[in-house]
């Protein structure tokens, strides 16, 4: 166990690097002078335009960026926006709001996605079951600002049960988006965790627990379902992080600022420090969070402890 | 003389102990979307203590879901019993409630599976799971659970078993897993194990250690045994007495003796015939020709004319039963004595 998490944490370091460095380059290929477009249409004496190249280290190549930018990083400095924002400032308002919208997403996704296909597994044919599989069918099948706008329309204005957009009402106001944002995850880990406990159920090891002489529910909840987790733990994981960074479409249906819609104008910007901090800061949490599930999956499935 | 078809099964192995199953005119069907597929169409057998009784045939013959009938493991549905007794110690299995049923199952009578790969659940300990059948059924602790385990897996001669109580079944030789197997159908001193193919998945070197170490441990405890295979050679050494079965019939029973030297049944001397033999080192093999029948679409008559080099008009037409052939011996063919005198 010691080994493989050795050799799992080894694996964040050329992750980290390689993940950056890639964000780093491709902001750094966007077309286009960013010192010209802060200024808009009128033109910056050549001095000042020299200053802030300089400044921002803009005519070094982009190994040497990359490098200087990381070197900031490693002392906490996520460096300065061009109009002289604190990049760290930013994550510290922005960031917060995404992580409890995506953190309510996830327990919405959870709770209701494994609850969904827990019963819908076990009750395999049933009407539930099938209530499972054409609901999620649906819902996969719809674009999410479609599912977002008509949300909005229901549950908001015509029967008035949640806030419609922006953050005012305190935690009640994350609720919609919430739901909005984790609806088609939830539709994914509902069938994920049906197709797999179907699956487990027939498995010979399942039969083996019933000639044993074990009831039922030990069959089921002791047999059957830690191994049709392990699966389902997997894309969870993954989706954590997916579901932090997957918030830009979200967040400007229900006008929430989080760093999806910062990350947005910060694009069109050319922002190039501020994107790369978000997205550094993104990349940061999915490693975080694939760690979590590589732990996670080791102590479900022995099989990868021992390898 | 011959009689036609007995609900009572054969009676006992000379030197055996008390009757403890009997399974009579056993029917299992299974209701698919495609047709009711007639897995086993009335089978019956008497088991003893101390007594091993081979069920063979091949895949598709029942063989295996009479055994899975026998422990109450079928998925219904899509599978049912539809009709027959399966009396354990005279008390039939098929009436009681579900509860008493599940004291039955693996307290006393127990199953080895096929593939121990899979039939273990590998995200337990080998320990945890053998462990387990004391701790539900007796309500040991965890760690009483675990010492009984080392014991057992000792006793089933796993080396340095105390060592590899926390070992997972991914961790063991197919050997050692089949032996784990084995340790937790023991757990509970059954009075009865079926053994599934037990041996099949298994090097032949392997085989012959665990069809040793089986009748070694039926030795040490009196039980019943049941060890269903499509190969006589494995257990011709250890059966008593042996039931063939096709399309879910048996065509053929006697000690293990009689049919291994004479068989009296054409699905029998073929199944003998293909069975490759030393003395006859370069000689061809003999294959029975054709393949077993479809269970949803049984051939009317005898289920085996179509492949039978003895058929003739009436076994297209008339369902032959089992004539008694000679003590404790029956064979399901209408012209048993020509294959008996046919030598084989």
């Amino acid at each position: 166990m010691a080994r493989y998490l050795a050799r799992r944490l080894l694996q964040i370091i050329p992750v980290f690097f390689g993940a950056t460095f890639l964000i780093y380059a491709a902001v750094y290929s966007i077309p286009g002078d960013p010192i010209r477009a802060l200024a808009g249409d009128r033109p910056l004496p050549a001095s000042t335009i020299e200053a802030l190249r300089d400044e921002f280290n803009l005519d070094d190549p982009l190994p040497v960026q990359y490098a200087k930018y990381i070197a900031g990083l490693f002392r906490g400095d996520f460096g300065q926006s061009f109009r002289g924002r604190e990049v760290s400032e930013i994550l510290r308002q922005r960031f917060p709001v995404t992580i409890r919208l995506g953190l309510l997403a996830f327990a919405i996704e959870v709770v209701i996605g494994l609850l969904a296909g827990l019963l819908a597994g076990l009750r395999r044919g049933s009407f539930l079951d099938n209530l499972v599989l054409v609901s999620t069918t649906f819902v996969i099948s719809i674009p999410i600002f479609v599912l977002g706008f008509v949300a909005q329309l229901v549950l908001g204005v015509r029967f008035g049960l949640l806030p419609v957009a922006g953050l005012r009402e305190g935690w009640v106001s994350y609720v919609l988006p919430a739901m909005v944002l984790g609806s088609v995850s939830l539709a994914y880990a509902a069938r994920l965790t049906r197709t797999s406990l179907v699956e487990n159920l027939r498995a010979d090891y399942v039969r083996t627990a019933t000639a044993k002489g074990m009831p039922r529910r030990r069959v089921v909840g002791r047999h059957a379902l830690r191994n049709s987790l392990i699966p389902v733990v997997t894309f969870l994981g993954v989706d954590l992080g997916a579901l932090m960074g997957g918030a830009i479409i979200t967040e400007g249906i229900f006008n929430i600022p989080g760093i999806g819609r910062e990350v947005f104008v910060a694009v069109r910007g050319q922002e190039g420090t501020i994107v790369v901090g978000i997205v550094t800061a993104l990349v940061m949490i999915f490693i975080f969070s694939t760690l979590l599930v590589d732990i996670l999956y080791a102590f479900l499935d022995p099989r990868i402890r021992y390898e | 003389m011959t009689t036609a078809a007995r609900p009572e099964a054969m009676p006992a192995t000379p030197g055996t102990g008390d009757l403890l199953l009997e399974v009579s005119d056993l029917h299992v069907e299974f209701r698919t979307r495609r047709g009711v597929v007639n897995a086993v169409n009335g089978i019956s057998y008497t088991l003893h203590e101390r007594e091993t009784l081979a069920i063979l045939g091949e895949s598709g013959s029942g063989k295996s879901v009479s055994a899975q009938a026998v422990m109450g493991i079928i998925d219904t549905p899509p599978g049912y019993v539809t009709q027959g007794e399966i009396r354990y110690r005279g008390e039939d299995l098929l009436t009681m409630a579900e509860s008493e049923r599940r004291a039955v199952r693996g307290q006393q009578i127990a199953m080895i599976f096929q593939d121990a790969l899979t039939a273990l659940n590998p995200v337990y300990s080998v320990g945890w799971q053998i462990a387990e059948m004391y701790r539900v059924h007796r309500g040991s602790s965890r760690k009483v659970g675990y010492a009984k385990a080392a014991e057992l897996m000792d006793r089933v001669r796993i080396p340095s078993a105390k060592e590899r109580v926390k070992d997972y079944p991914h961790q063991f030789s197919g050997g050692m897993r089949q032996r784990v197997m084995i340790a937790m159908a023991l757990a509970l001193d059954p009075d009865i194990i079926i053994a599934d193919e037990p041996t099949t998945a298994l090097d032949v070197t392997v085989q012959a250690q665990i069809m040793d170490l089986l009748s070694t441990l039926q030795e040490e405890t009196g039980m019943g045994l049941i060890l269903i295979t499509h190969d006589l050679g494995v257990v011709a050494d250890v059966a008593d007495k042996v039931c063939v079965m096709y399309a879910g019939k048996v065509v053929e029973r006697g000690p293990v003796r009689d049919i291994y030297h004479n068989t009296a049944h054409p699905y029998s001397e073929g199944l003998m015939a293909s069975i490759p033999r030393l003395d006859q080192k370069g000689g061809q093999l003999h294959p029975i020709k054709g393949a077993p029948p479809s269970l949803a679409n049984i051939p009317p008559g005898c289920p085996f004319h179509p492949r039978c080099p003895y058929a003739r008009e009436v076994c297209t037409t008339d369902h032959p039963p089992l004539y008694d052939v000679a003590p404790r011996r029956q064979s399901a063919c209408h012209f048993w004595e020509e294959v008996l005198a046919g030598g084989n």
